[in-house]
């Protein structure tokens, strides 16, 4: 059987290869660049850029739009917003090349697709929160604060994992 | 002396800023996804013990990384002082944390796994992704309100070892026994509860 036609759809990486390779590429960042990785700038960039086209004197009088109005020109010419596209091209190739590409909704056998899509939102929701409050996601202050040992990365990061896991109990019924 | 980091001391110029960007994002998603990143039933099997992927990938790649970092600066191949050190605001580090770990375990994702799971067509890390959107331009509106909390306990960029008074290297060894013994109970776990098939 050639390679192409074995099924991988449920074969990944072994974690801690995969790790090992997270790490080696957070030093070859840290190398080249002199920060680590990010993922919800974009996103933030994308926000910006957003209303700033959408109600410009909204933007231009609030306090949080402020911040980036005066820095930056185009808030949407930014190293995260490249490197997210990046995300999503490599994403892709590997999805493509374990035969996980298509059009799904992904839930527990006890959810409707309607409601996983529900709690998929409202768990983006507070993340884009949360990571606006703690300047950062699991990727830009728990992962890359942490490689530089940051108090601020271990904070959020054990702060992250240790909500999670308090609250797992009682949001069970959503995953098993 | 010092070669890195790159465009620091211009090595690479800055045009390249954004190739590199990009062939980096390809890498980190490359990896993400490859890791099983992109599903949500994977990521939150470590909230209830059949899958701890998330944990054993998070630790190596923060002992790999920051073991690495330390030998690089010992072998007077990058400047560790001038790389960059995320800032440590008490509060906002604790309670942002806290509002992502709800986001997490009722999500099922975080902003970069979910950026996976648009790439390979999930359409829950779309709806998630598009959350993720409206939470910022929500904590817009709050901004103005949380001050204290975004500003407050500022203590710079201050790094673990030096808040708890040790060397980063001991630091570094700490932390990786830690790891294992973590990696390792995870392993018994893993053996005791019953398999979730997804």
């Amino acid at each position: 059987m050639k390679f192409w036609q074995k099924n991988t759809r449920h074969t990944y990486w072994n974690p801690y290869f995969g790790g090992f390779m997270l790490g080696l590429l957070l030093i070859a960042t840290f190398y080249i660049t002199g920060r680590g990785v990010g993922a919800t700038g974009a996103s933030k960039s994308a926000v910006i850029t957003t209303v700033e086209a959408v109600a410009p004197t909204f933007a231009s009088g609030s306090s949080f739009y402020k911040k980036y109005y005066d820095e930056e020109k185009n808030p949407m010419k930014n190293w995260l917003v490249f490197e997210t596209i990046g995300i999503l091209a490599g994403a892709f190739l590997s999805g493509a090349l374990s035969g996980r590409v298509r059009f799904r909704i992904q839930h527990p056998p006890k959810i409707t697709p309607k409601k996983r899509l529900i709690i998929a939102a409202l768990g983006g929701i507070l993340f884009g929160i949360g990571s606006q409050i703690a300047r950062g996601c699991t990727s830009g202050a728990a992962l890359s604060g942490s490689s530089m040992l940051s108090l601020g990365g271990f904070i959020t990061m054990f702060s992250i994992f240790g909500t999670a896991y308090l609250f797992a109990y009682f949001f069970r019924k959503l995953w098993i | 002396m010092y070669t890195g980091p790159l465009t620091y001391f211009d090595i690479i110029s800055t045009e390249w800023n954004y190739v590199i960007a990009v062939l980096i994002g390809i890498a980190f998603g490359y990896i993400m996804e490859a890791s099983g990143f992109s599903s949500s039933r994977k990521l939150v099997g470590v909230f209830y013990g059949y899958d701890f992927a998330v944990i054993r990938v998070f630790f190596t790649a923060s002992i790999v990384s920051i073991i690495g970092l330390l030998y690089m600066s010992y072998f007077g191949w990058i400047d560790y002082s001038v790389l960059y050190v995320h800032p440590t605001f008490l509060y906002s580090a604790l309670f942002g944390g806290i509002v992502m770990g709800l986001g997490f375990i009722i999500g099922g994702f975080c902003p970069g796994t979910s950026i996976c799971a648009v790439a390979i067509g999930k359409i829950d890390g779309w709806v998630f992704t598009i959350g993720l959107f409206v939470g910022i331009f929500i904590f817009s509106y709050i901004f103005p309100y949380v001050g204290e909390i975004f500003y407050g306990g500022d203590m710079g960029h201050i790094q673990i070892s030096e808040y708890f008074g040790i060397s980063n290297e001991l630091f570094a060894l700490i932390f990786t026994v830690l790891a294992v013994i973590v990696f390792y109970i995870t392993t018994l776990i893993r053996r005791r509860v019953k398999h979730v098939r997804y």
